[in-house]
Formats: structure tokens, sequence, C-alpha cells
């Protein structure tokens, strides 16, 4: 982005800026500069005051925050492994169960569907993603978990209980329980962006696949996702930062006991659950400077995921197919 | 044109006069803290400014330890909390708080248990061990004892707690760690514990909604939020050895009782107070008041209030749920008001 705009600003004198001036088109650059900086001022004096706020519990626990499963604060005891684990199960279980279904939907809205029954169907799916996140909590605590603890939890111990993840007592609230309700919140997200990059795949791609003899599903696989990929990618990515984030209806179906378990029938607790719960009460400087850094801890978990993001993009466009 | 002006400014000085005189008469006070005594607080302070039209106040109800905190950077001119600061907060504050007594709450046991409809009683030792997670089955021989013909299921206990740090948290784990010595080694008091067993669930409400769909399961809220919601609710045996059910004056009962060895600075605890009818997990909730006020219009303000709280304002705790406090208390604070200084 920075060389693109850089390659196109001329090389010029004063003169040339001062023309530039009257005629708008620095002013319209300064004001722009202007505003974009703002995004980066924000994350610097958030990362800032983060750091500023956490830090006598950076100085107590150092980096044993981050593998240390303790949280008692009577004891005054803080460690942040209980909730970075919680994070990424829920995330993950949204994303497993999400993406595919998602994208399923994208393909059939894109490809398949008649013009006026796709614009029908984004129009909801839009409307899915403006509900308020504490609707979805509500509508998770008087039926999601009901229908968890007393049918479909009882069935996956039946069937799949040799495995590790669906053993244990079914209280209903739990990592399951969450990663279900976030795979709800997320799936508007991606089915509507991948629309949008599906629908962006010029059709001379298609119509080149089809002259070449290929079926619709092999157009469909083999060249129209394919060219849309970024865009795919994009909506996974940015529906995932907003499943690490999410809070309210995470914390009222995920159990909040920060414990570790390999069962996703147990309750579990996630960073953005224990910041909204315990951060109103929290007494006593080491407490509050803990749960400051877990805002830290979160921070850093968005930014190595969206570095991880940024890598797979770059690495599956090297490898160099129908996007340029 | 000259005239004109003139005119105007002949009009609009007195008129800013007159605005800026009734700004200045108004002292505006800054509180925050304890969600808790939130709906009777806000009652009062829209009550005191009718009797005292000059004082404006305006209460945040942001969390006893956000109250600490704001009180401590003097942000605000008064906090609230559930429960009492420790010596060590009071210590890093630059002008020491004083400890007010406003009214009083209950916390008690509520369950749902299919084909129980009685009320249960509920022994130190049973409520402490089912939140242990020792106690693990209803019809464990602690609950049956106390509960003869109650037929009380074999199946697994599930226990509910809340998930937020609260004052309700505190009274309870305050209560279990002075009745039970394993609660109090193993897991101890604060507006947050570190759980042995259970779910969290936020907010009272949090914790009603789990315990009410959720089968054989045992939560805690606090009385006025069982009352406003008609909730169950179990009784529990006090001090003196009878199975109290917390009503309001069974709250009120429990402070007096603790009255006699009531501190000087009011920071006690009321739980498992003594008293043949004192419901055990009762407390106190706080103002807190810096002792040196600088701003004499705001002293004379927060003082006054004080006052009205402790007579007037009493009478509008019980239609609220909250227990009013007793004459000794009233007695022994209207004393601590002249430390304000």
């Amino acid at each position: 982005m920075v060389t693109a705009t850089q390659s196109l600003r001329p090389q010029a004198g004063a003169g040339a800026f001062w023309r530039r001036l009257v005629n708008g088109d620095e002013v319209a650059r300064l004001v722009t500069l202007a505003f974009a900086s703002t995004v980066l001022l924000i994350v610097a004096v958030l990362v800032f005051e983060l750091f500023r706020g956490s830090a006598v519990a950076r100085h107590r626990f150092g980096w044993a925050f981050f593998v240390t499963q303790n949280w008692d604060p009577v004891a005054e005891q803080f460690g942040a492994l209980p909730f970075i684990y919680g994070t990424v199960v829920t995330s993950a279980v949204a994303l497993l169960i999400a993406v595919p279904l998602s994208l399923g939907a994208a393909v059939f809205l894109a490809e398949l569907a008649p013009q006026r029954i796709s614009d029908a169907c984004t129009f909801l799916i839009e409307l899915l993603a403006a509900v308020p996140s504490v609707i979805y909590g509500l509508m998770a605590i008087f039926t999601l978990v009901p229908l968890l603890r007393d049918y479909v939890q009882p069935f996956l111990g039946k069937t799949l209980g040799f495995l590790p993840f669906f053993q244990g007592p079914s209280f209903g609230a739990g990592y399951l329980a969450a990663g279900l309700i976030l795979a709800v919140m997320i799936c508007p997200f991606i089915i509507s962006i991948s629309r949008e990059a599906l629908f962006g795949v010029p059709r001379e791609q298609r119509e080149a696949a089809l002259a070449l003899g290929a079926t619709q599903w092999e157009s469909t696989w083999q060249v129209v996702i394919p060219h849309a990929r970024l865009g795919i990618i994009g909506s996974v990515f940015l529906a995932l930062a907003r499943a690490l984030g999410e809070t309210i209806a995470v914390t009222m179906v995920i159990g909040n006991d920060p414990s570790i378990r390999a069962s996703l029938f147990a309750p579990g607790y996630t960073i953005a659950a224990v910041l909204a719960n315990e951060f109103t009460e929290a007494t006593g400087e080491l407490y509050l400077d803990s749960l400051v850094e877990l805002g830290l801890v979160l921070f850093l978990l968005t930014m190595v995921i969206n570095a991880l993001a940024q890598l797979l993009v770059v690495l599956t466009s090297r490898r160099g197919s129908a996007h340029p | 044109m000259r005239n004109r002006v003139v005119l105007c400014c002949k009009l609009l000085i007195p008129m800013a006069l007159l605005l800026g005189g009734s700004l200045y008469a108004k002292v505006l006070i800054n509180a925050a803290g304890a969600t808790f005594p939130f709906p009777i607080y806000s009652k009062w302070f829209e009550e005191f400014p009718k009797q005292e039209p000059d004082v404006q106040i305006n209460y945040q109800s942001i969390g006893s330890g956000g109250g600490i905190r704001q009180l401590a950077e003097g942000t605000v001119d008064f906090g609230a909390s559930d429960m009492p600061m420790t010596d060590e907060q009071i210590s890093r504050m630059k002008v020491k708080p004083l400890h007010f007594p406003t009214v009083l709450g209950g916390v008690v046991p509520t369950y749902n248990i299919p084909g129980v409809s009685q009320d249960l009683k509920f022994t130190p030792d049973a409520l402490a061990g089912i939140f242990l997670g020792k106690i693990s089955k209803w019809d464990d021989p602690a609950l049956k004892s106390s509960n003869p013909g109650v037929a009380l299921p074999s199946a697994a206990i599930i226990v509910v707690h809340r998930s937020d740090g609260s004052g309700t948290t505190f009274v309870f784990t305050d209560y279990l760690s002075k009745v039970s010595p394993a609660w109090k080694q193993s897991v101890g008091a604060n507006t947050s514990v570190k759980w042995p067993a259970g779910i969290g669930a936020k907010g009272n409400e949090g914790v009603a909604g789990y315990v009410k769909q959720t089968p054989n399961s045992i939560g805690y809220v606090e009385l006025i939020y069982a009352i406003q919601n008609h909730m169950g609710y179990g009784s529990v045996r006090n001090a003196a050895g009878n199975f109290v059910k917390a009503d309001l004056e069974s709250v009120t009962e429990a402070a007096a009782g603790a009255a006699k060895s009531m501190p000087d600075d009011f920071r006690v605890s009321i739980t498992n107070a003594p008293g043949k009818r004192a419901y055990p997990i009762s407390t106190f909730t706080w103002l807190l008041v810096p002792s040196k006020i600088d701003d004499p219009a705001k002293k004379k303000a927060i003082t006054g209030l004080l006052r009205w709280m402790l007579l007037g304002g009493q009478k509008f705790a019980g239609p609220l749920g909250y227990a009013p406090l007793p004459k000794e208390v009233v007695a022994k604070e209207q004393k601590a008001i002249a430390l304000v200084n």
C-alpha cells in the first residue's frame, strides 16, 4: 500500500506543491493522511496504555504469566494460560463449524442460486450480522444450552465418547456452547464477504473453464474459488478476529471457570469474558494490573493471528494460480 | 447601531449574572461505587435534593472496586462499597476514608430440584461442602439429616456461582470462610474467588437463569433479587442453631446482633452474627466518605445527606427490599458524622 502511493506521487518542487495545494490534491492528501495516522495513533496509545497499566503484574510474574494456570484473586496469584486456551479453543471450534458452512452457502448464493433468492438471502444474512451479541447470548442461554445439555452432549458422549473432547458431565454451558454461538455469530461475515469475492471473479474465467469442457462444479471449485481466494481468506480472518474478541455472548454460556480441560463439554473461560466479569470489582493493584495484562495478551494474540493470516496470503499468492 | 449594542449588553449582563448565580449556588456532588445498593441510592439521591434544592447528586454504579479506585484518585466526592476497605487500601489513600453503613442486604441459596417443592434447610457444613464440591449428590447424609421427610434425589449437584466480581460473592464467601475452616484455607473471601466447583454465570439474573433451567442445580443470589422475582430459597442455620429464612427482619436482626461488638470505624462483617432470629448471610453496604472535605459547601451537603439518610431516608429501604439499619447502628453513625472535617 505504502509503496504504491509513493510511486504514484510525482517528485515535485515547491512550485508544484503550491499548484497542487491550490488544486486541492495536496489538501486531500494531507487530510486523508491525518485520518490514516489517527488509526496508527490509536493503536500506539492502546499498546502503550496496556503496557503501562500492567506494570505491577509484569514485574511480579514476568513471562510465567503466560504459562501458569492459577487464577486466584484471594491469594493474588494470576496466570493467563486458561484464558488463552479458552479463547483459542472457542474460536477454533467456531471456525471449524462456520468456515465450511459459510463457504458452501456463499458458493450457492454466488454461483448457483437465482439472483432474487440470492439477494433475499443476503439481505437476511446481513441482518444477522447486525444483531447485538447480547441477543445471541440470551438465545444461547435459553435454547442452545438446554438443547446441548439434554440432547446433543449425551448423544455425542455416547457415540464419540472415546475421544477426549466429548467426555465428562454435561452442564450445557462450556467450550462447545461458546464455540457454537460464536459460529452462528461469525457466519454472516464469512458468507457476505465471500459472496462478494466470488461475484468479483470475471465472467470470462468461468466461460473459459466451461469452454474447456469443465462441469459447473469443476469450474467453481478449480477456477472461481481459487480466484476469489484472497477475499475468502480475508473474510475468515475478519470472522476470527470477531470470535477472539467476542465478550458478552461468550461470557453468558462458557461457564466461566478458569481451568484447562480437554473436553468441550467442560466449562472454560476466555480473555474477553474474564475482563468483562472481573474488571469492575477488581480491588488491589496486582489484580487490576493482571487484568490489564490480559488485555495486552489478547492484543498480542490478535496480532499474531493477523500476522499468520498475512503470511498465509503471501504464501498462497506466490504459488501462482489464476490470481495475479 | 450603537444603541442596540448597549441595549443588548444591558439585557445580557443581568441574565448572565442570574444564570451564573444560580449555577454557582448549586452544589454538584459526584459519587460512584457499588451496584448492589443502586436502586435505593438512586431513590435517595433523587429524594434528598427535594429537601435541599441546592444539592445535586450524581451516582454512577460502576462497582465497589471502581468506587474505591475513583475515591483514591479524587475524581468523586464519595464512594460506595459492598465490602469494607482493607487496612492496606486505606493506607494508600491520601485522605483517610470513613465508612458509613447505609442499608443491609442478604444472600440466599436458591436451587432447582425436580420433585422437591419444599424449602430446604441448609446447615453451614452442608453449604460449604456443596460449594467446595465435597458434597456432590443431593441425597448426601449432610442434607438428608437436616431435611427429614424431603425426597431428595440421588442426582449430582450442579453448582452455579457468580462469574462477575461482586459484593454478593464477597458476602457469601466471607460467610463460608467463617463457618468452614476448609473453605477459608483453600478458597477464602473476595469479590471473585477461585471456585473449586461449578459453572459461573454473570449477575444475579445469570445465576437465577441457570438455576431455573438446570435440573439439580444450586446457586446464590441477593435476597432483594429473590424477593422481587418471587423465587424460592432455602433457610440457613445461624450461629444460635436455628434455621432462619432470610427476610428484612432477620437481616436487620443480624446487624443488631453485631452492633454491640461494632468497631468505631464500622468496618465489620456481620455474617454468622449472633442473635436467635439473625440471618447468617447478611451484610452492610457502606458509603466511603473522605474524612477531610475542603469545599465547605460540599462538606455541608455530604454531612447533610448522611444525617438525612440515617433518619428520613431509612423509610425508603423496606419497600425496595433492603433491610433498614437497626437503631443502635443509626445512633452510633450519627455521632460519627462529626468526624468529617
